[in-house]
């Protein structure tokens, strides 16, 4: 059994992968074994800063194996790896399709992290 | 007397008239506070320069005591802290050093260490003090430098000038906080009247005697200018779009030791300041 989390924009399988991690609106937690998928909400999303750290101490409570996401921040990531838990990059915006690559295997792990928009992406 | 110097965005002439008011007086102190980027001390180029390093507190966890009960992390408004794997991570530069987190921990798992976030940097340059804050890149924030800098003007320095960040956050207030007097910069564009709104508001909210120096002024109609006359904001003086201040200015020179029409300027300028300065503390008094 594998199970494996998302940041999705709505609380539904026919929505779309968030293009943000820390304040991305929910998270998708999926069991690929009994393929049903629960919604939590990201209370992360309005904190004034450290978004991902917080994103990322609620995704690892929920003891995945794996995190699918189109990006990650370098605080998030330091989570992730601390509590050796998986990156993988989606394909694209289909929650369905990037089930269906993780269990075939197809994605790739996250390798670039981004260090943040902090000082407003004046950095 | 400690005056002010702020604008709402970066590049409005904050710089240009904080430096060319200290060297027009006889004797003055010029406060770098925009930390970030400070770049005052390029046009004075001190010498003698004095150092000194600045710290904040941060936590660290002793983490046989720790219970892994998460008061820290929830508390933490700044996410600074997580408890992965039955361990609590630190991210020191996310922390803001409030100090929330020792003070609550009910195990006293928490302590806090020094850490070096920036210096300070006195010198001197002719009738001029100069000291400059200078923030370590990717710190939170540079309020603990800023207080430190308000606190080093020299005794007989009766005259200081403090150049702001820009726009209106808390490293502005903490720069404002002490001043007797604030000079808004502006630009004669309608983006520029955005700008000094947010610092006009703000100078309101804190209560601060303060007027307007229009800079960049162009002979067509100014929209910063309107904005001051609706408000009823003291207009200080205006400062021409000029090449000759512009070559100046971009080659670091300081226009009023150069330049005999900006020592007028200057000398002008900084007259209506003391004098709406002593006009302010009058009505207050």
């Amino acid at each position: 059994m594998m199970k494996i989390v998302m940041p999705v924009n709505e609380k539904s399988m026919e929505s779309e992968v968030s293009v943000s991690f820390g304040r991305t609106p929910f998270f998708l937690i999926y069991d690929t074994e009994s393929k049903e998928g629960v919604f939590i909400d990201n209370t992360a999303a309005n904190s004034p800063g450290g978004a991902g750290i917080k994103a990322a101490q609620i995704v690892v409570d929920n003891k995945p194996d794996a995190l699918l996401t189109p990006r990650c921040g370098e605080n998030a990531a330091a989570v992730m790896i601390a509590a050796k838990v998986k990156i993988y990059k989606t394909l694209n915006s289909s929650i369905q399709d990037n089930i269906t690559a993780f269990i075939e295997e197809k994605l790739s792990l996250l390798e670039e992290m981004h260090e943040g928009f902090h000082n407003h992406g004046a950095k | 007397m400690k005056i002010a110097v702020l604008s709402g965005k970066g590049g409005t002439g904050k710089t240009l008239v904080s430096v060319n008011l200290a060297a027009t007086a006889a004797s003055a102190c010029y406060l770098d506070c925009d930390v970030e980027e400070p770049n005052g001390y390029l046009f004075f180029k001190p010498e003698d320069i004095m150092e000194e390093e600045i710290f904040v507190k941060i936590p660290v966890v002793e983490e046989s005591k720790c219970n892994g009960c998460r008061t820290c992390v929830d508390f933490c408004k700044f996410n600074a802290l997580a408890y992965i794997n039955d361990k609590l991570i630190v991210f020191d530069e996310i922390c803001h050093s409030c100090g929330g987190c020792t003070l609550l921990c009910p195990e006293q798992a928490l302590s806090e260490k020094a850490k070096n976030i920036g210096i300070i940097q006195s010198g001197s340059s002719e009738n001029v003090t100069v000291i400059t804050g200078i923030l370590n890149t990717g710190e939170a924030s540079g309020i603990p430098i800023i207080k430190k800098l308000l606190e080093s003007i020299p005794v007989d320095k009766k005259l200081a000038f403090i150049d702001c960040p820009p726009g209106s956050s808390c490293v502005v207030m903490e720069s404002i906080k002490n001043a007797d007097y604030c000079i808004l910069v502006a630009e004669p564009t309608i983006f520029g009247v955005h700008n000094l709104s947010m610092v006009y508001e703000l100078v309101k909210l804190f209560n601060k005697p303060h007027g307007v120096v229009l800079n960049k002024c162009l002979a067509e109609e100014n929209p910063a200018e309107s904005f001051c006359r609706e408000n009823n904001i003291k207009i200080l003086g205006k400062i021409m779009f000029d090449q000759t201040l512009g070559e100046l200015n971009s080659n670091a020179h300081i226009a009023v030791r150069e330049n005999l029409k900006y020592q007028q300027v200057f000398s002008s300028l900084l007259t209506a300041v003391t004098e709406e300065e002593q006009n302010a503390k009058t009505i207050n008094s």
